[in-house]
């Protein structure tokens, strides 16, 4: 347990002696890294393949973006709308989940990505209400209980609590009943069905939790950059995620957060080749998973193996 | 009013015609794979590329027939053949691994291309020569432009060539061999390298041909044109069932109706409120919706759930 419970310490410490700039960038490892657990409910336990989380995401931070913003002068507190922003990204998963679950396969994963296109498209159209393709700015600082988040420092401190909490919690979930039934839904659903779970309620349940994380990371980004437009969830982005939890490793909380900062921080590093720097990615991003396709790091070394190891040595 | 009806019919059936071209790489692969091939929208892309490239190489294309056959038989080779290099550099050695595994190489090959296409050929739009013949003629007062004849004559010529090629040659017999089976196909003698290599040689280089349809069409090519477009086309694929030739066809004709139609009666119908900037949701939820009711898509066969699910770790 104690090399787990370093980590978040080892972050924190680290991010005093950043500047600014590298500071913000380990924000967005820490964001990802919480998108990609969330992600990885769905398609590292569950086995299935979601294109569109990207919209869960955007109706967390849309839901803060309207409700505290001059965009309509509502000013709720930061915790309210968190909750608010969650319940409503859950509401979406399941509304979508109850008639697409039943789809299989790769059907499941272009429904996705049609309703994250929908969302994006109604987000550029409906003008009167989030301000079309302009976004909304201005955006609310967060306050939690009369703590100011302002600097890029503040939201690290947020975010590695919010990360932890994900990762146990996410940690917890696959050791639980309901993980186990995923696994079994994921290996084989008609054995599963033979064996008496409800595939279709327990892949709902997983949809859900995976949008509720998803909605919250939404609301986060959104206090964090204090602008949204529909810029920054395009198709593109909810590959991005699938990309950190396949890269990292599926079904592995480990690998999905080392492949939030190889994902994040690889671009960054590139930006000295100005224009080779996409090109320089893509070529990265196949050698990865040419090396590793089965991720960085395998299922089967997850903390529930950690600690089994750490408890036994 | 049948006038107008006529009119976006033939456009309707231009743009379904291209989707529809680049809808069978989408399928074929599928069918055979079942890998969805981010890579093939950036085919369509570098395809209208590389054919201005090799129409300058031939003296350019304006009124010239040969030299835009020559330059687009000649686009249709090389992107074929950078397809087989794709799937043999990106796709082959992930074969038996994971199925996310490929669909993100092909991701990064989409992204690798992209770029290359924007490097060489530059960032701003590409002022496209036409490729096609110019001028209209009219029928029952609906203008045809020769342009939207070519385009539909040279997609109905592709597609019966790839019919023909899969239905009646021995290399479509391993084709379907090896999409049926590729264990039971190699029990039989069939190595699945050969057919594999030859839909990554065929489906690239149909969507190239419909990259130079489009570009040629629209007068104007972008590096970044194929990421919209090839989505819809795969939704087109879905649409009529994925690794089905027919239902490929099939279901970029349907799209390119849908949008149309969609686009042009919709504010009338609903009074303004939906408006043309939602057709690209029109697609998606005619496919949500008809995925619901017939979830293998029109005329989908029904996929084995073994072959489906994202199970396999080793």
């Amino acid at each position: 347990m104690i090399p787990m419970a370093l980590m978040p310490i080892a972050v924190i410490v680290f991010g005093q002696f950043l500047p600014a700039y590298p500071l913000r960038i380990l924000d967005l490892v820490l964001l990802y890294a919480m998108l990609g657990l969330g992600l990885n409910i769905v398609v590292g336990y569950a086995g299935l393949l979601d294109l569109g989380y990207v919209a869960f995401y955007a109706i967390g931070a849309y839901t803060y973006a309207l409700l505290a913003s001059p965009q309509f002068d509502l000013h709720l507190p930061f915790l309210l709308v968190l909750l608010i922003g969650a319940g409503l990204a859950a509401l979406a998963g399941v509304l979508l989940g109850i008639p697409v679950l039943r789809l299989r396969g790769d059907y499941l994963a272009i429904v996705t990505l049609g309703f994250g296109e929908i969302i994006r498209v109604l987000m550029n159209n409906l003008d009167g209400l989030t301000n079309g393709p302009q976004g909304i700015a201005r955006i609310d600082e967060a306050v939690i209980f009369g703590w100011h988040l302002s600097t890029p420092l503040d939201y690290l401190y947020l975010l590695v609590v919010l990360v932890v909490l994900t990762f146990l919690f996410v940690w917890r979930l696959q050791e639980s009943s309901l993980g186990i039934a995923l696994a079994a839904v994921r290996e084989d659903q008609d054995a599963a069905r033979g064996c008496g779970i409800d595939t279709t309620g327990v892949k709902l349940v997983a949809f859900a939790t995976s949008a509720t994380i998803g909605g919250i990371g939404g609301v986060v980004f959104a206090s964090m950059q204090q602008f949204v437009s529909p810029e920054s969830f395009t198709f593109w982005e909810s590959l991005s995620i699938v990309l950190v939890v396949v890269v990292g490793g599926l079904g592995n909380p480990f690998g999905v957060i080392l492949g939030a900062a190889l994902l994040v921080v690889m671009p960054e590093l590139l930006r000295a080749y100005a224009d080779y720097r996409q090109l320089l990615y893509g070529i990265a991003l196949v050698l990865i998973i040419l090396a590793r396709p089965m991720g960085l790091i395998r299922r089967e070394y997850g903390p529930s193996w950690l600690v089994r190891r750490m408890t036994r040595a | 009013m049948a006038t107008l009806l006529l009119q976006q019919a033939i456009n309707a059936l231009t743009v379904g015609a291209i989707y529809a071209l680049i809808a069978l790489g989408y399928t074929m692969v599928y069918g055979v794979l079942r890998l969805i091939n981010f890579a093939h929208s950036e085919m369509f892309t570098a395809g209208a590329f590389v054919a201005v490239f090799a129409a300058s190489l031939l003296g350019g294309v304006a009124g010239h027939p040969g030299v835009a056959l020559a330059a687009g038989f000649a686009t249709f080779l090389a992107i074929g053949f950078l397809g087989v290099a794709v799937e043999t550099v990106a796709y082959r050695p992930l074969r038996g691994t994971s199925r996310l595994a490929p669909m993100l190489s092909a991701l990064g090959m989409a992204v690798v291309i992209q770029n290359v296409v924007m490097l060489v050929g530059g960032r701003r739009p590409l002022i496209y020569p036409s490729f096609l013949p110019r001028g209209v003629f009219q029928i029952a007062g609906a203008v045809v432009t020769y342009k939207q004849i070519t385009i539909l004559a040279v997609a109905l010529v592709l597609m019966v060539g790839l019919e023909l090629l899969v239905s009646r040659t021995s290399l479509g017999v391993k084709i379907r061999a090896v999409a049926e089976s590729a264990e039971t196909a190699s029990l039989v003698g069939i190595n699945p390298n050969l057919p594999i290599a030859l839909i990554f040689f065929v489906g690239p280089g149909l969507g190239a041909v419909a990259g130079i349809l489009y570009a040629s069409y629209y007068g104007v090519a972008t590096f970044s044109m194929g990421f919209i477009i090839g989505m819809k086309a795969f939704t087109a694929a879905i649409l009529g069932g994925i690794g089905s030739i027919p239902g490929a066809v099939l279901g970029g004709l349907l799209l390119g109706f849908i949008e149309t139609f969609a686009t042009a009666w919709m504010p009338a119908l609903t009074h303004g409120l939906i408006g043309t900037e939602y057709r690209d949701i029109f697609a998606f939820s005619v496919l949500v919706i008809i995925l619901l009711f017939r979830p293998a898509g029109l005329l989908g066969e029904h996929v084995s759930e073994e072959t489906m699910v994202y199970k396999r770790d080793f």
